[in-house]
């Protein structure tokens, strides 16, 4: 079972556990009640079995006993035969037999008494009664009426001599029991009947006389005429019962019931009361065979007390129902508190969950409503705009400009927010293009160019040669971070410098560990003592001893060396797609407290409270630079000394570009520098080696090659040839251009340099004076320098603004490198009196496209639209090129040129028969025009049928491409 | 004064609007374009700059003007400017016009019309204040130029 069940499931398994624990209830109830049941009846078989047990030795007994008396009677029979038939005189008469009878009778314990009675036929009556003196009676005490025959008592034992002669044959009971025995020869008995006299319930068993032996096979008539008499006797069945239960034990907790079943319908009862059915829950029946095949007789057993319930049957089942209830506690407990704690977990889920949505949220409602406040806070700024465009007396423009700075700042910080914000959320997404890092640091410096000038800072930057030229990235996120980390060091430095430098993070690990293993002790040199001036970029001392002269000379002499290494041994970078960028912000300014340096990623947080009194700011833009570095796959930390500087250091992994962009994304993404100084020869007269590197790097960049020596003197020398290593080596070559730092200028030496330089040209050293320039911090330097030097750039330096300098200083306003006049030459040689329509619909943008192809000879005429150029282009047409705008109202370059096809193709096909034409319809080239070169342009370019592209503002060297290409293949079929 | 001095002032207002980083490279491909064939080239050009810029800016100050703003229109249009400005090697202008384009596509991008209607009212004053400052020195550099050509005239005269 899933966690995640909905509320639906949960009712159902709460509905279910009590279900099932009312059927575990009902089970063990169910159970406990069958077991109490099956002890019940197993106890109930039990007393059955013993009730049989008993009811059948009851049985047995009376029937042994029963069946001796029955034999003693048989004797009797025998006795009787014995003495009174055969003997003759008969030798018994009454007295005998009475007293045998009496003195026997404790074998005969269950008979009450014996009696003979003889056999009488009617015809005999009268001698009989005569013989014995005594009427024949009835039962009834009367005399006997005439019958076929009599059987009157002759013989009778004392206990029973009230029936002397009586006539057996009158009692129906004794009648038919004589008829039976005298037939059968065997003992017969009665049906129970109430006796005489006793009045008890009895049966009487009669015994057939017979004169002479019979053999046993004898019939019933024979036997009925043999028949001298008949011995009876009568059971007292109740008291003999009652002896006989006496006698075993367990008397008391059965009762027994004799019945005659002759007639099964009817049972005759012998013994016993007659009880009410219900009673006889549990009864045993046994059969009796009392000798008589007639009469079938049966003992009936039941217990007098209904058997009690026994006291484990109860007991057990109950144990084990409470067992069983417990077990079920147990078990149910155990599920409400798995529930329980279940339902916990899914609320602390379920609450884990809203509070990450709540951080989300919080994120996002910064986000939203720092979004929201930019709404109102861009119209206040808008206005305010506009506001200051208008005419206001100074104390308006004072207040107005106050509130425009202020809404800026405001503006600045929302914006921030912002970038925290969706770095938090997670919406800020680093973007992949390619991009000169070059010129973004060159931009970022212009940016503080004038703050730094204004306090007098040495601003620079340096990147490492080996740093590729473009690399993949996100340039907007870069140059935020790197815009932060200057603005913060401008904002806290009053003297010295900033200093930003880039290398390969592999590179400066190389470097800093054959440092330590080399000079390790220079660092301390330079902590300890304070007079030194350090080989810093400004001659101050910096938090990090790292980039100290020493290590900074490495590096570029490792740039030099590893160079060499890595282009014959392993080359790790130029394999792998990422370079790995280290970058460092150095400043020399106020640096960071110790206290507060474990603090200074946090957001809002600045050093302390009255730094943002002084210095203002809001002390976010850290820890989003930090949070972007992380973004970029890199890391930020920093040194900082109170009152001696802080330096951030921070990583970047960005992407090499692929060579497959080539040229063409170099020209877009980087600024353009002139070609035209390559080549040239410059000394630099710097006392601070880094800060000549630096000057260096961006004379590189221009192509100059540059000299530096420490001072002046130095630098005379080296121009005229007597400290002579430059000259030697490259004879001809002179420098043309005199760099001087501002510290070592002087408004005195300067008419001294500019006499030696004199001095020398007349002594034939140098052949042209060169250009003395003037490197400056500060605009105010300006006037103090004095107008000896030919030109004078304040800092910080950027290529294109040295670039601009040495153009004009030098006249080489028109100069363009060689190559380029090359291309114009066989440009004008491609060109020449060729007929091109340029379309475009910008005037300007016309003007001067025609210009610059007409400056190369070719007849240039201009339309202005897409339309206009159709009409022109209707074959035959006398042009020989096509130069397209792209994007134009109505109808763009693409769709121009594709209508141009189909007009040419349509025109072949009609003109192909005469062959007059055929130049004339060929081919049109059609080149695009645009401003923004991206791939996918080209692609469309291609696709919609135009021979290649040119970028606007034209380019000699890619026009010249451009146009030679197609030229060429032109001029193969008209060759031909 | 004389035609040297002219020319050195002519020189110096080109120097000094390059290092402030107006003009660009572009300007110098144009100064190579003019010679003796077509000696009117730059202030021709920039003549046509001139009313080309003005009218586009007029466009854009109507455009915005507007209660319901095409961006699009908008958008288009400093693309003109863009261009024009480019061909004639102003720089700032071109700057200043690439931004307002960066803003005109947030706008497309986002939606959002509030904040990116005073955007884009800030970039075209931006626009327009370049555009002045330049407009200024290029009148300067035309009168210059005309005495130049004035000057050159009467000599040859």
């Amino acid at each position: 079972m899933g966690l995640g069940t909905v509320a639906e499931g949960d009712k159902r398994w709460w509905w279910n556990r009590n279900v099932i624990m009312v059927l575990w209830m009902m089970l063990s109830v169910g159970f406990c009640i069958g077991l109490h049941c099956h002890m019940r009846t197993e106890s109930l078989r039990k007393a059955g079995e013993t009730l049989t047990s008993m009811c059948e030795e009851r049985a047995r007994m009376l029937q042994e006993q029963f069946a001796v008396s029955v034999n003693h009677v048989h004797a009797l029979a025998i006795l009787v035969s014995t003495f009174h038939y055969q003997k003759n005189p008969p030798a018994l008469d009454q007295v005998t037999f009475a007293n045998y009878a009496a003195r026997t009778s404790f074998e005969r314990p269950l008979l009450n008494g014996v009696a003979y009675a003889q056999r009488v036929v009617h015809a005999e009556r009268e001698l009989f009664e005569n013989q014995q003196g005594w009427m024949i009676k009835t039962m009834n005490r009367e005399p006997s009426p005439v019958q076929d025959e009599y059987a009157p008592v002759i013989y009778s034992q004392e206990t029973v001599s009230y029936i002397e002669a009586l006539d057996m044959m009158s009692g129906e009971e004794d009648r038919e029991n004589i008829l039976r025995a005298r037939a059968t020869g065997k003992a017969v008995l009665t049906r129970p009947f109430r006796l005489l006299e006793s009045n008890h319930l009895g049966v009487v068993l009669t015994f057939p006389v017979y004169l002479s032996g019979l053999p046993d096979d004898a019939t019933a008539e024979e036997r009925v005429k043999a028949t001298a008499g008949y011995l009876g006797g009568a059971f007292d069945v109740e008291s003999l019962v009652e002896n006989l239960l006496h006698q075993l034990a367990g008397n008391q907790e059965i009762v027994v019931n004799v019945y005659d079943v002759t007639n099964a319908s009817e049972p005759l009862t012998m013994y016993g009361v007659h009880l009410p059915d219900g009673h006889m829950s549990l009864s045993h029946v046994s059969m009796l065979d009392f000798g008589d095949p007639f009469r079938k007789h049966q003992m009936k057993c039941r217990y007098r007390k209904k058997p009690p319930v026994s006291l484990s049957s109860i007991t057990t089942p109950s144990g084990i129902f409470v067992i069983c209830m417990l077990v079920g506690y147990i078990g149910y407990a155990a599920w409400s508190h798995y529930d329980n704690v279940k339902e916990d977990f899914r609320k602390m889920e379920e609450l884990k969950k809203q509070a990450e949505a709540a951080d989300v949220a919080k994120s996002q409602f910064l986000a939203t409503v720092s979004h929201e406040i930019r709404t109102p806070m861009n119209g206040v700024l808008g206005m305010l705009d506009m506001l200051l465009d208008t005419d206001l007396n100074l104390t308006q423009m004072d207040y107005a400009q106050t509130a425009q700075v202020c809404g800026r700042a405001l503006i600045s910080l929302i914006n921030e927010v912002l970038d925290r914000a969706k770095i938090e959320a997670g919406k800020l997404e680093i973007e992949s293009v390619p991009f000169d890092l070059r010129s973004i640091l060159d931009d970022v410096i212009s940016l503080f160019s004038a703050k730094s000038r204004e306090k007098g800072i040495e601003l620079a930057v340096y990147v490492s040669d080996r740093v590729p030229t473009i690399l993949t990235g996100d340039p907007g996120r870069f140059r935020q971070i790197i815009t932060n980390l200057v603005g913060n060091s401008v904002k806290f430095t009053e003297r010295g410098h900033v200093f930003v430098q880039v290398h390969l993070a592999e590179h400066v690990k190389m470097v800093i560990d054959a440092k330590t293993g080399l000079n390790g002790h220079a660092n301390e040199v330079n902590i300890t003592s304070a007079t030194t001036v350090f080989s810093t970029l400004s001659g101050l001392e910096v938090a990090n001893s790292r980039n100290t002269c020493e290590s900074f000379k490495m590096l570029l002499s490792h740039g030099a060396s590893l160079s060499c290494t890595f282009g014959s041994g392993s080359v790790p970078e130029s394999i792998a797609d990422k370079v790995t960028l280290m970058v460092s912000v150095e400043d020399t300014g106020i640096g960071i407290p110790v206290h507060a340096q474990d603090r200074v990623f946090a957001p809002f947080m600045q050093a302390d409270s009255s730094t943002s009194r002084n210095y203002g700011g809001t002390g976010i833009g850290l820890s989003i630079s930090k949070c972007l570095v992380e973004l970029m796959g890199g890391k930020m930390n920093f040194t900082s000394r109170p009152h001696v500087g802080s330096t951030f250091t921070f990583t970047a992994v960005l992407q090499k570009c692929g060579k497959s962009s080539g040229v063409d994304t170099k020209r877009s993404l980087s600024e353009v520098l002139p070609t035209c100084f390559r080549g040239m020869r410059a000394i630099l007269v710097d006392r601070q080696p880094v800060r000549a590197a630096v000057t260096k790097y961006h004379l590189r960049r221009l192509g100059i090659i540059t000299e530096d020596v420490r001072t002046i003197n130095e630098a005379l020398h080296t121009l005229s040839g007597q400290n002579g290593y430059l000259n030697s080596s490259q004879p001809g070559k002179q420098p043309s251009i005199f760099l001087i730092e501002k510290d070592s200028w002087d408004p005195k030496i300067d008419f001294h340099i500019r006499n030696q330089l004199l001095q020398r040209k007349e002594a034939g050293h140098i052949e042209d004076v060169p250009k003395v320039v003037l490197f400056l911090t500060t605009e105010s330097d300006k006037t103090r320098a004095g107008s000896h030097a030919d030109s004078i750039i304040v800092k910080p330096l950027r290529a294109s603004t040295i670039a601009t300098c040495f153009q004009q200083m030098l006249g080489m306003g028109k100069c363009q490198n060689k190559d380029i006049v090359n291309n114009s030459a066989s440009l004008r040689g491609l060109l020449d009196g060729k007929n091109i329509l340029v379309v475009d619909d910008n005037k300007v943008n016309l003007r001067v496209a025609a210009a610059a192809l007409k400056k190369y000879g070719a007849k240039v005429e201009c339309v202005e639209s897409g339309k206009s150029a159709l009409s022109l282009l209707q074959p035959p047409h006398k042009f020989d090129a096509c130069f397209m705008d792209v994007q134009m109202p109505e109808m763009d370059g693409f769709e121009a040129t594709r209508q141009i096809r189909i007009m040419e193709s349509t025109a072949y096909k009609e003109a192909s028969p005469d062959d007059g034409s055929v130049m004339a319809i060929r081919h049109l080239p059609i080149l695009a025009m645009t401003a923004d070169v991206i791939q996918a342009t080209y692609e469309e370019c291609v696709k919609c049928g135009m021979d290649g592209y040119v970028s606007k503002p034209f380019e000699e060297a890619q026009l010249y491409q451009a146009v030679a290409k197609f030229v060429v293949s032109q001029q193969i079929p008209g060759s031909s | 004064m004389s035609l040297m001095a002219l020319r050195e002032q002519l020189n110096g207002l080109v120097n000094s609007m390059f290092l402030e980083g107006l003009l660009d490279d572009q300007f110098e491909q144009l100064q190579m374009l003019q010679d003796e064939s077509s000696p009117g080239f730059i202030a021709e050009l920039i003549t046509l700059f001139c009313g080309d810029s003005e009218r586009i800016l007029a466009e854009l100050t109507k455009l915005l003007d507007q209660a319901v703003v095409d961006y699009q229109k908008v958008d288009a249009f400093v693309h003109q400017l863009k261009g024009s400005s480019s061909s004639v090697g102003a720089q700032h202008v071109k700057l200043a016009c690439v931004q307002f384009r960066q803003f005109c596509e947030e706008h497309n991008k986002e939606g959002l019309k509030g904040i990116y209607f005073f955007r884009c009212l800030r970039a075209l004053n931006v626009v327009k204040h370049e555009y002045y400052l330049l407009r200024g020195k290029f009148d300067t550099m035309l009168q210059l130029e005309q005495r130049i050509q004035a000057y050159e005239s009467k000599q040859q005269i």
